[in-house]
């Protein structure tokens, strides 16, 4: 009888707890920065887009909810022609973010998406694409792969020597 | 005219203590549980009482083909008009009663008793195995609770020379009942807590949360009338015990004595949310087992004690 007359007490102490409620649209959760909420694009420090639809994040989706394909500018840079993410199916598990090379596509802490159509799930590149760098600023794929392709001369990558002119080795 | 506006106000108290208690109880609840109730739908969640009313009337109202049509539309009835009627002998204030019985707690127990049919009748025409076992479990506690709940009300009615609540209210102007009347008032509670199956004495709704329950073929404002139902049953339950045990609407006169009643009842009302909140649910033998061992010969020797002091004080 005892213990049931504590419960009861104990229980009505907890009046003067405060509530863990978290009253959600008025105040948001945290949400750490590589919490794997909404996929975009992103660009490099020159503002040109990082992406160079090498179809890496397509392939590695475990869901399959990329859809993308490459093209060329005049100067030979590949970019993606259209880049469509269907986030009715995406699974937010991050491979692709593993996987690109570039660091073209990142995850970031947004996940307030809903919608009422099931269409305006679908995110073109236009939807995906921001402005800024994401989570990894400073790195320019280009600089770092030695890849040339019109945006950057011979030897001017970050780990490259500049190339040496045999004839000038001659005795 | 005077008698008419009585019997509308009583019963547009009653009724809004009831439907109001469908947003006290969430917020009361989860006061004691470190969350917020409902406070979304109106100012404070208010309106989540509207919002509950018309998702029932809006419900599928389907009576099944194989259920015993007129017992099963009938069954929720019978429950809301046994506790109505008992709000008729209750007094809220020195004149604010519809009737006042000479055997009012007679009137109360029997009413109380009919109650019971609601849930048996409702378990029975449901035509469904697991109805009729909550049915029955049902009927069972209730029968033994209600045993040693006419019990416990003999001392009081020995204390005020009367059954008629009024004169109960009356003689409790030296001093409140609750305190030479204490085991009285404890059994009382627990019987009362036992005849409205609430927490900790759920079984008959328990088993709804588990199979099915004597309202598992219940929808719409059929099964509202039943969740109205029990509402009412708590308040007259509290009304009771602040009548009996608590002196009524006796209190210090710089308030209405309407305020003192309900004031009494609704600490009464939070008391069974407290219990509700707090305790949890033992098994249906172990319920029996305290009904009859326990709370019976405790009933008794609270009459039998009370009996030998007021004869030897006479």
């Amino acid at each position: 009888m005892f213990s049931i007359l504590r419960s009861i007490w104990l229980t009505f102490l907890h009046v003067f707890h405060k509530t863990e409620t978290v009253e959600y649209p008025e105040v948001k959760p945290y949400l750490a920065p590589r919490y794997r909420g909404r996929i975009v694009l992103t660009r490099d420090e020159e503002k040109n887009e990082r992406c160079v639809a090498c179809y890496l994040c397509a392939a590695v989706c475990p869901v399959d909810c990329i859809s993308l394909q490459a093209t060329a500018d005049e100067s030979g840079r590949r970019y993606p022609e259209f880049f469509r993410i269907n986030f009715s199916r995406c699974i937010y598990c991050g491979f692709c973010e593993e996987a690109c090379p570039t660091y073209a596509i990142q995850l970031i802490p947004d996940f307030e998406m809903a919608e009422y159509d099931r269409q305006n799930m679908v995110y073109e590149k236009q939807h995906l694409l921001i402005s800024g760098e994401g989570k990894y600023p400073g790195y320019n794929f280009y600089m770092n792969a030695g890849v040339d392709m019109g945006v950057k001369g011979k030897g001017e990558g970050k780990f490259e020597e500049v190339p040496v002119d045999v004839k000038e080795l001659m005795p | 005219m005077k008698y008419l506006l009585i019997i509308a106000g009583v019963l547009l108290i009653v009724l809004s203590i009831a439907a109001g208690l469908i947003w006290v109880e969430r917020r009361l609840l989860s006061v004691w549980q470190d969350r917020l109730g409902p406070n979304r739908v109106g100012p404070f969640g208010l309106a989540q009482v509207i919002a509950d009313t018309l998702k029932l009337l809006f419900k599928e109202d389907w009576v099944p083909s194989f259920s015993d049509r007129p017992v099963f539309i009938m069954a929720p009835g019978i429950l809301m008009i046994t506790i109505l009627l008992t709000f008729a002998v209750i007094p809220f204030g020195p004149n604010f009663y519809v009737f006042d019985s000479n055997i009012g707690i007679l009137f109360f127990l029997g009413n109380s008793s009919l109650g019971v049919y609601s849930i048996v009748l409702g378990g029975w025409a449901s035509n469904n195995k697991y109805s009729l076992i909550g049915a029955m479990r049902a009927s069972a506690q209730m029968l033994t609770y209600e045993v040693f709940m006419g019990l416990s009300l003999m001392g009081v009615v020995m204390m005020a020379d009367s059954f008629s609540f009024c004169a109960i209210v009356e003689a409790q102007k030296g001093g409140w009942f609750f305190i030479p009347q204490f085991f009285g008032f404890i059994v009382f509670f627990i019987a009362g807590i036992a005849e409205t199956h609430r927490l900790p004495f759920d079984i008959p709704e328990a088993e709804g949360e588990l199979v099915a329950g004597y309202h598992s073929e219940y929808s719409g404002m059929k099964f509202g009338m039943f969740f109205v139902g029990e509402y009412l049953g708590i308040t007259l339950i509290s009304a009771i015990i602040a009548t009996l045990f608590f002196g009524g609407w006796l209190g210090p006169s710089f308030l209405p004595p309407v305020f003192w009643f309900l004031l009494k009842t609704f600490f009464f009302i939070g008391l069974f949310i407290l219990l509700r909140a707090s305790l949890p649910r033992p098994r249906y033998d172990q319920l029996m087992k305290l009904g009859w061992k326990v709370l019976l010969p405790l009933a008794l020797l609270n009459l039998l004690v009370t009996g030998a002091v007021l004869l030897y004080m006479k």
